[in-house]
């Protein structure tokens, strides 16, 4: 529960994570509430994609601590981690599927490395993901041969065959034109519908973010300076905010 | 100062290095022991890893064998010491050539394969994908090409042993005039069976070596196209540097200079 009384699915806790000698992340908190669509906005480069590497134990913080599923992952072996990240679907930017796997074989992998599943159940399923994407016709297709929004789509698939009980999507409509950006958007929204899950969402696309997100972080120099409902952070009287959603030069804000 | 500190680095990048290929190893080597291998995958490892390197390595090993033959025999015929002809050229083949050629070979078109796959997979995110889904790297990509150097290697070394022979038996008989009988009598008073099982085992040391190189610069790639073409380059280098030194201490050990 966080101070609001909402039941949280993940939290990030006081997290500091360098690269060398590049600060990402400094002391930065974010709650994740059960069942709601949170969006994580900020700068390129400020750190949002390492958050969700952070709740998938891609990355450990060098303090802090990233509970998921009430585990900090921090103090979880690789083993146990893999266990944890069977719950986690993650999607990523450019999809990430393996370009030597066909598109049904890519959304199968998950099942037929931690299920007992026949091969027609796995088929099945597979299929049932593919088509809740629209994307069942591209069952046997090689990923080389679809289009950028088609193997987001797939990358979707894949992140929530198993049907997680968390799904991260890292820039979901970045390089899309609006007309696909508006079916992923749609397609995330069918997603957390179908799944009655909860969903993590970094995007730079703010007609997608205001469509979907139940909850707007903002990332701004290594820390989330603004966090709140997405009517609130519209109307948000922090600067910062405000300069980053006009898209204004002018302001605290220091390109 | 300055020299200390590069030495300081160097040091810590080797072993880095090293500690790092021998846990990737060790994490290979028990996803193996506990039988956890994808064996469809390492099916299609053997035939793309192993079949496909047939060509270059019967090749490689019958103009080796031949321009051996052509060397001895001719001088061996005029000092009269042609009964020992087939003994060299299989001597050499059996305990040193046929293990190391094969092995430098398959470095230089599999070591590069290995590193430039996986490498590739790195920078387009795959192995982290794969990572996501809670599936170990080590087991999904490193173990099925590890089995299958570690079955094809020593294959591709007998095919390598008998062509390099029959090529120097029929260089000898072609310029020296050694009937085939007679190279084959000295072939056999030359080696015994334990000679051909050393060279072999040798093979499995070479097979770890290439696989985990090849696996390692992969795993390790950074920077786009640009790193993937210099852990390409690097794995083959250094697989090579290591069978060399490999191949040494393993005649050593296991033939101990006789």
């Amino acid at each position: 529960m966080n101070s609001n009384g909402r039941s949280l699915i993940a939290r990030v806790d006081g997290v500091t994570l360098a690269f060398g000698d590049r600060i990402v992340l400094k002391n930065c908190s974010l709650d994740v509430v059960e069942g709601a669509i949170t969006c994580i906005i900020g700068l390129s480069g400020a750190g949002k994609s390492t958050i969700l590497r952070l709740l998938d134990g891609l990355l450990l913080p060098s303090e802090g601590h990233i509970y998921v599923l009430g585990s900090d992952l921090c103090h979880l072996s690789e083993e146990q981690v893999n266990v944890m990240r069977q719950k986690i679907g993650l999607s990523f930017q450019f999809a990430a599927l393996l370009d030597s796997l066909s598109v049904g074989d890519n959304v199968a992998l998950p099942l037929r490395e931690h299920t007992k599943l026949s091969r027609a159940e796995i088929r099945q399923t597979v299929f049932d993901a593919l088509d809740s994407v629209g994307l069942a016709h591209a069952y046997d297709d090689l990923p080389g041969e679809l289009s950028g929004g088609m193997l987001k789509r797939a990358g979707f698939a894949r992140a929530i065959v198993t049907r997680p009980a968390l799904v991260l999507y890292d820039e979901p409509t970045t390089g899309l034109d609006p007309i696909v950006s508006k079916l992923i958007t749609e397609t995330i929204l069918k997603l957390r519908s179908k799944l009655k899950g909860t969903a993590v969402v970094i995007s730079h696309d703010l007609p997608s973010i205001f469509t979907m997100a139940d909850y707007i972080a903002m990332l701004f120099e290594g820390a989330i300076i603004a966090y709140d409902t997405a009517d609130r952070i519209r109307n948000s009287p922090n600067p910062i905010v405000q300069q980053f959603l006009q898209g204004s030069e002018a302001g605290p804000i220091q390109i | 100062m300055r020299i200390l500190a590069q030495v300081g680095r160097v040091t810590n990048d080797f072993f880095e290095y090293a500690g790092g290929v021998t846990l990737l190893t060790t994490e290979s080597l028990g996803f193996l022991v506990r039988l956890r291998v994808r064996l469809t995958e390492t099916l299609s490892q053997c035939a793309l890893l192993g079949v496909q390197s047939l060509v270059i390595v019967l090749l490689t090993s019958l103009f080796t064998g031949m321009v051996i033959s052509l060397e001895s025999a001719q001088q061996a015929v005029a000092y009269g010491f042609s009964s020992f002809v087939g003994g060299a050229v299989a001597y050499a083949a059996v305990r040193e050539l046929g293990p190391m050629l094969t092995a430098v070979v398959v470095a230089g078109r599999v070591g590069a394969a290995i590193a430039a796959e996986i490498g590739s997979m790195v920078v387009t995110e795959q192995v982290e994908a794969l990572r996501s889904m809670g599936v170990e790297p080590a087991r999904f990509l490193v173990v099925p090409r590890l089995l299958a150097l570690l079955l094809m290697l020593p294959l591709l070394t007998i095919f390598a042993d008998v062509v390099s022979i029959l090529g120097g038996m029929w260089i000898a008989r072609e310029y020296a005039h050694i009937p085939y009988h007679e190279f084959i009598q000295s072939v056999r008073q030359a080696i015994d069976f334990s000679d051909v099982v050393k060279g072999l085992l040798k093979t499995f040391v070479f097979a770890t070596i290439i696989a985990m190189v090849g696996a390692y610069q992969g795993l390790s790639t950074r920077g786009g196209a640009a790193g993937v073409g210099q852990s390409t380059t690097f794995s083959v280098v250094l697989s090579i540097i290591l069978i060399w030194i490999s191949n040494f201490v393993l005649s050593l050990l296991l033939f101990g200079g006789r």
